[in-house]
């Protein structure tokens, strides 16, 4: 089955992380990311743009809105995401808890719908 | 179909159903809905066929290879399962005739872990354990936890279609995932039992089944893992706790305190039982939650009259499972203990810091005012008690807590208010 693993952060907290940690991180994500190829359980994954750079879109009676900033506004934010090929919901659990922000915020794990 | 052949039908599908359901889930390839469907073909298929050609050797066998058969025929007609019948290789040529029926640990165990997996919310993880471990009808189940039929059907559906539909997979979790696993189970058994053990509502018939399940199933956890301490420590506590209850209230339906309880209502098979198992998991160190819960239990269950219970050991347990479980409530417990055990000018003192924290909760005050009338200062224990009747939460214990009231004003004050 393919997992998508939302990663949400705090990006107050992110911004404010230090050079040092920022680069663990780096680091770290390096390392995971090369883990999961090397696994054969990586199908996809990038980091985006903090939520500052985000445009919403709605298209109401034929009439697109466009309007600055994310969908909602939370604690944690939409910061990134792997998609992954797990055998079943615990792997795809162990790939999340691995992800180094699932340090610091959340990973959320969604199945990707299958069609039959 | 003759009387005989449909009590027997009867008899195994109660003894044996878990055992039969968790097998087949596992040859659906974790599919809760398909199991079920095909263990009710299976049982519609026994209903015609034992009164004609005999009630056979294992009823429990013959179901559970009938049902296999029906899923298998069923998964090879549903689309849903084509990717799934890839793993139908070795369950497709099932020997005809002699169907292996020695007990199935394995499977019992990955519905139990599967039915508490942490992916699923709380009520989900406690509907599907009574549903499809203890095999209690939705009907019951909703009783239990005073909601509609409907309501519970649906919440069994989300359920078993969040496991399918996340690939929640069927098995026992790896050594790694052991720890944080196993305490869900053990929660949940835990909350089921004390679903049924509180009296503050419901129906006690469906409320005693409750415990009666719980206990059940941590049993057959305790067998089937005999190394994990904690499981056994759970069975142990459930065991002891459940032998009071025919001593816990009283004709009116009051509640009996421990120390005013009749000791020779207690269930002394339960009482040792539960000791015996307290001892066992009393020499593996350290103690876990449930076990010192459990030996804490087990001192009770231990002493012939309320005046002989060791309370220094108890206050003792209490300080350890404080290390443990360091909530506000044990530590309330940890200074009811210590009272006991050093008197109540003690226990006052440690009640002092949780004010706080329990200034909300009825227990808390219940305990100020008994330590406040007996160190015979009135007044404070007046105050104390009319906060905690406030603050009661079924009638019995504002009973109580008024007769209380009455003893320490030294006059009668009207019942009703």
């Amino acid at each position: 089955m393919n997992y998508l693993l939302l990663i949400y952060e705090d990006e107050k907290a992110l911004h404010a992380r230090d050079e040092k940690t920022r680069n663990q991180v780096f680091q770290e994500y390096g390392a995971f990311t090369a883990s999961v190829r090397d696994g054969g359980q990586f199908v996809a994954g990038d980091a985006l743009q903090p939520t500052s750079t985000a445009t919403s879109v709605r298209v109401r009676e034929g009439k697109t809105i466009t309007t600055d900033g994310p969908f909602a506004e939370t604690k944690e934010q939409l910061g990134g995401f792997y998609l992954v090929s797990a055998e079943d919901l615990d792997e795809a659990i162990s790939l999340a808890a691995r992800i180094p922000s699932a340090r610091f915020g959340t990973i959320e794990v969604r199945p990707i719908w299958h069609y039959e | 179909m003759s009387t005989s052949a449909h009590e027997l039908l009867h008899v195994v599908l109660k003894a044996e159903r878990a055992r039969i359901l968790s097998s087949l889930i596992r040859t659906c390839g974790g599919d809760f809905d398909l199991a079920e469907e095909a263990l009710h073909d299976a049982v519609v298929a026994a209903m015609m066929q034992w009164p004609r050609a005999g009630i056979p050797n294992t009823p429990g066998a013959w179901l559970l290879q009938t049902a296999r058969h029906k899923a298998i025929d069923s998964m090879r007609r549903d689309q849903r399962a084509r990717a799934k019948s890839s793993e139908l290789g070795h369950t497709a040529d099932l020997p005809g005739g002699k169907e292996e029926w020695t007990p199935i640990p394995y499977d019992m165990l990955r519905l139990i872990f599967t039915c508490c997996h942490p992916a699923l919310n709380q009520e989900a993880q406690l509907a599907l354990t009574l549903r499809t471990v203890a095999g209690l009808p939705t009907i019951e189940i909703a009783r239990a936890f005073l909601v509609s039929e409907q309501t519970m059907a649906q919440r069994l559906v989300r359920a078993k279609r969040k496991i399918r539909e996340a690939g929640i997979p069927y098995r026992v979790p790896a050594r790694s995932e052991m720890p944080e696993r196993l305490d869900a189970v053990l929660l949940v058994l835990y909350l089921l039992f004390n679903e049924g053990y509180s009296a503050s509502s419901g129906e006690q018939v469906v409320r005693q089944e409750l415990c009666a399940h719980a206990i059940h199933i941590a049993r057959v956890l305790s067998e089937l893992m005999p190394e994990e301490a904690e499981a056994r420590g759970l069975l142990s506590l459930m065991l002891l706790q459940d032998s009071r209850r025919h001593a816990r209230s009283d004709a009116r339906g009051d509640l009996v305190l421990l120390r005013d309880q009749d000791r020779t209502l207690w269930n002394r098979a339960q009482i040792e039982e539960g000791l015996r198992l307290c001892n066992e998991t009393g020499q593996l160190s350290p103690g876990g939650a449930y076990r010192i819960q459990a030996a804490i239990a087990a001192e009770h269950a231990r002493a012939v009259e309320a005046k002989d219970t060791n309370w220094n050991q108890i206050a003792r347990l209490y300080d350890e499972l404080l290390q443990t479980r360091p909530t506000p409530v044990v530590a309330l417990n940890h200074a009811v203990a210590v009272s006991m055990a050093y008197g109540a000018e003690e226990g006052l003192r440690l009640l002092g810091p949780l004010a706080d924290d329990l200034d909300g909760y009825g227990p808390f005050h219940a305990a100020r005012a008994d330590f406040f009338r007996t160190l015979g200062r009135g007044p404070e224990a007046e105050d104390a008690y009319q906060r905690a009747i406030e603050l009661a939460t079924n009638d019995p214990e504002r009973r109580f807590l008024e007769g209380r009231l009455r003893e320490v004003r030294g006059t009668a004050i009207p019942r009703a208010r």
